[in-house]
């Protein structure tokens, strides 16, 4: 009998395509699990409305966890519970942070943009940074230029 | 028990505003006049094409055709949107000044429509209100800087907004069914957006040395 904790695991291993080392699990985008017998139903609900690698999570979904043995597979997409940068889990944050992309500060829930000028710049740890362009190379992301290790870096934008 | 019809028409112009922007901005790709700006309006014409898609699903879900099919199958006619959006893109200028008087009403409107009857809309509201902080925030940054800059970055921001002003109003013009929408607690109406949008663009606008003319005898397009 497939569990929730289960599901959970299995969708460890399934990850952002754009951002390979974080799983669906620690971005915070998988909303609810239930399971009937053979079926399993999971809902997600997308960073961004206009993501364009929502297809490929779906089918990543699919793929996984009928590698896993589970027969019947249905994802959901919706806006029920919508997502925000702060469901993004500490593991999720540490692997952004190794991957070279500065994590979202927590906020609470009304973001002052004022957060993204003096980001920790995820190389040096410098916050001796400036914000470039809150629009960056996809939607989830800003640029912004560290003036100690002078390196020009990316953060998962707080939303 | 919400009107359908109405709640419809009001999701078609909103839909078909941000699809046709979307496009608008995604012609400065490989085209900005600074690689920020070239990304930044490239984003931006990600999330308006994205978010419309999902405004285009909720129709489905009420019965409309298929997103794909509704977005690019239907006749010039057919399309609920406002002539802004639609305006074929000059200089920078006249997107930038396009993208704050278009923006700025709708974070406004995602931000009313948040309250909305239909749950599905409120939802999607919820979420799209916040995406929308970046692109105001990147319109009023530009306004700012361009508009008390130079001598021509001044004369060209207000060439474009005299220009866009009567169209930026137009936007505002009410739907055939507005009481039934307001009644019906989908949506406040286009006459209090437009009152806070007159608000939010004089706060902007006060910051430079930029000419407004009174919204009152302005005659929308």
């Amino acid at each position: 009998m497939v569990t929730e904790e289960n599901v959970k695991e299995w969708l460890d291993e399934v990850k952002d395509p754009e951002i390979p080392v974080l799983s669906l699990i620690d971005l915070g985008v998988i909303t609810k699990i239930d399971i009937h017998e053979s079926l399993v139903k999971v809902a997600m609900t997308p960073t961004f409305v206009g993501c364009p690698a929502i297809d490929y999570m779906k089918n990543d979904i699919v793929e996984v966890l009928q590698k896993h043995g589970v027969k019947e597979v249905e994802v959901d997409v919706n806006f029920e519970q919508s997502w925000n940068s702060n469901k993004i889990t500490q593991k999720g944050r540490k692997a952004l942070k190794e991957f070279g992309l500065a994590p979202p500060p927590k906020h609470v829930l009304i973001v002052d943009l004022d957060i993204l000028e003096h980001v920790q710049c995820p190389n040096c740890n410098s916050t001796n940074t400036e914000l470039k362009s809150p629009f960056g190379p996809t939607a989830c992301r800003s640029i912004h230029h560290c003036f100690d290790c002078k390196e020009t870096f990316e953060q998962f934008k707080p939303l | 028990m919400t009107n359908t019809e109405a709640l419809k028409e009001l999701i078609y112009k909103m839909a078909d505003d941000q699809l046709i922007l979307g496009h608008r901005n995604s012609e400065w790709t490989g085209f900005g006049p600074l690689l920020e700006e070239d990304i930044a309006f490239s984003s931006m014409a990600q999330d308006k094409v994205g978010q419309s898609y999902a405004l285009y699903q909720i129709l489905n879900d009420l019965g409309e055709g298929d997103p794909d099919t509704v977005a690019f199958m239907r006749n010039a006619d057919q399309f609920h949107n406002s002539q802004l959006v639609e305006l074929p893109n000059g200089e920078y200028d006249f997107s930038l000044v396009r993208h704050f008087l278009f923006d700025t009403a709708e974070a406004i409107r995602f931000q009313m429509l948040t309250n909305c009857s239909h749950e599905p809309l409120a939802q999607l509201a919820n979420k799209i209100k916040g995406e929308l902080r970046y692109h105001t925030m990147h319109a009023d940054i530009w306004i700012k800087q361009l508009g008390r800059a130079t001598e021509e970055s001044v004369s060209k921001l207000q060439d474009s907004l005299d220009r866009l002003i009567p169209y930026a109003i137009g936007v505002f013009e009410p739907s055939p069914m507005e009481d039934q929408i307001i009644e019906d607690k989908i949506f406040e109406g286009e006459g209090k957006l437009r009152q806070q949008w007159e608000e939010a663009i004089l706060v902007v606008k006060s910051k430079t040395p930029l000419n407004l003319p009174y919204f009152s005898l302005v005659k929308p397009v």
